[in-house]
């Protein structure tokens, strides 16, 4: 039984393994990035809008939305790495329902490499919008004694962000698993509906919990920002 | 009784008990969370957008520590290391 797809190793390229992760991530970025390519192929901007076309703008809108509501701003900025992210673990997640499919968020390598970039979007997403002084002193607020719980508080969610994707993904895989050796019938069916569910509900938390982390790596520096804008106004 | 029994006994009532109370507490947790997240949508149907989304980055917080009980118990059973030390994996 294999707890992970990093497990089954197609051949190896020097020290390097190419794992069923690999290949079935490969697989999930040629998906998206064929179907964008076919869909910009025929854009059009008058009444008969393709129907890929009109997916992907229920789509876009979608996630764009959802970002202006937590960031309250314009959304843009930050719509390639949230989108980026909601589409690729929406799509390897789904994608699990088909037979012989091993999605690669069912390895914790692909999901602490999906964490990780987060851990890493949040300063630099901070950084931008208020510069670099501003983002680290924003580490001492309000005191600096909380220096370590605020950084320590930053590892643990990313582990979290990483363990929760991880730990859902890959424990319905394995329900079905084993379902299918206690009761093959109908059972593993309904299970498999149910991890569709989950699936695309772990995509939404994760792109959220990842915009909701952004957000407040901004906001935290941005609000001493408008407050000393308002203190020079009544200057 | 060898030492490979004992460990497997062990593992295997500790993975047992590890998803029973983490499965059960998380979910106590989740019920308390959504049953305030459904009282406050009822008494302000237009902030369901908002409440909503909290509700569900809540819910996912408090998963985590019963996700965590469950790859724990799936390590105990399929990747114990204890096991391995004995001679037996």
């Amino acid at each position: 039984m294999n707890l992970s797809p990093d497990e089954i190793v197609y051949f190896r390229v020097g020290p390097l393994n190419v794992s069923a992760t690999l290949v079935f991530t490969w697989l999930v970025i040629v998906l998206l990035v064929g179907a964008s390519l076919l869909v910009r192929r025929n854009l059009r901007a008058e009444p008969p809008i393709g129907r890929m076309q009109l997916v992907f703008e229920a789509l876009i809108g979608f996630v764009l939305d959802q970002i202006r509501e937590v960031v309250r701003q314009d959304p843009r900025p930050y719509l390639p790495f949230i989108g980026t992210l909601f589409l690729f673990i929406l799509t390897s997640n789904v994608l699990g329902v088909v037979p012989g499919f091993q999605p690669p968020t069912a390895s914790l390598t692909t999901t602490a490499a999906l964490a990780l970039a987060v851990f890493f979007a949040v300063p630099a997403f901070g950084i931008a919008q208020v510069g670099l002084r501003r983002y680290l002193r924003s580490y001492l607020e309000p005191m600096p004694l909380m220096l370590p719980f605020t950084v320590l508080g930053e590892i643990t969610r990313t582990l979290a962000l990483a363990v929760r994707l991880f730990g859902n993904v890959m424990s319905s895989t394995l329900m079905v698993a084993i379902l299918l050796v206690v009761a093959p019938l109908v059972f593993p069916v309904l299970l498999q509906a149910m991890g569709l569910l989950m699936g695309v509900l772990q995509a939404y938390i994760f792109a959220v919990l990842a915009l909701v982390y952004i957000a407040a790596g901004m906001s935290e520096s941005q609000k001493r920002l408008s407050t000393r804008r308002i203190t020079r106004g009544t200057e | 009784m060898t030492d490979v029994t004992l460990i497997a006994i062990v593992s295997v009532f500790t993975a047992g008990i590890t998803v029973a109370i983490g499965a059960g507490l998380a979910a106590l947790g989740e019920g308390r969370a959504v049953a305030e997240g459904l009282r406050s949508i009822a008494q302000q149907p237009d902030e369901t957008a908002s409440i909503s989304r909290a509700m569900f980055v809540g819910l996912a917080m408090i998963e985590t520590s019963a996700i965590y009980c469950f790859v724990i118990s799936l390590i105990l059973i399929f990747a114990n290391p204890f096991w391995r030390a004995a001679g037996a994996g």
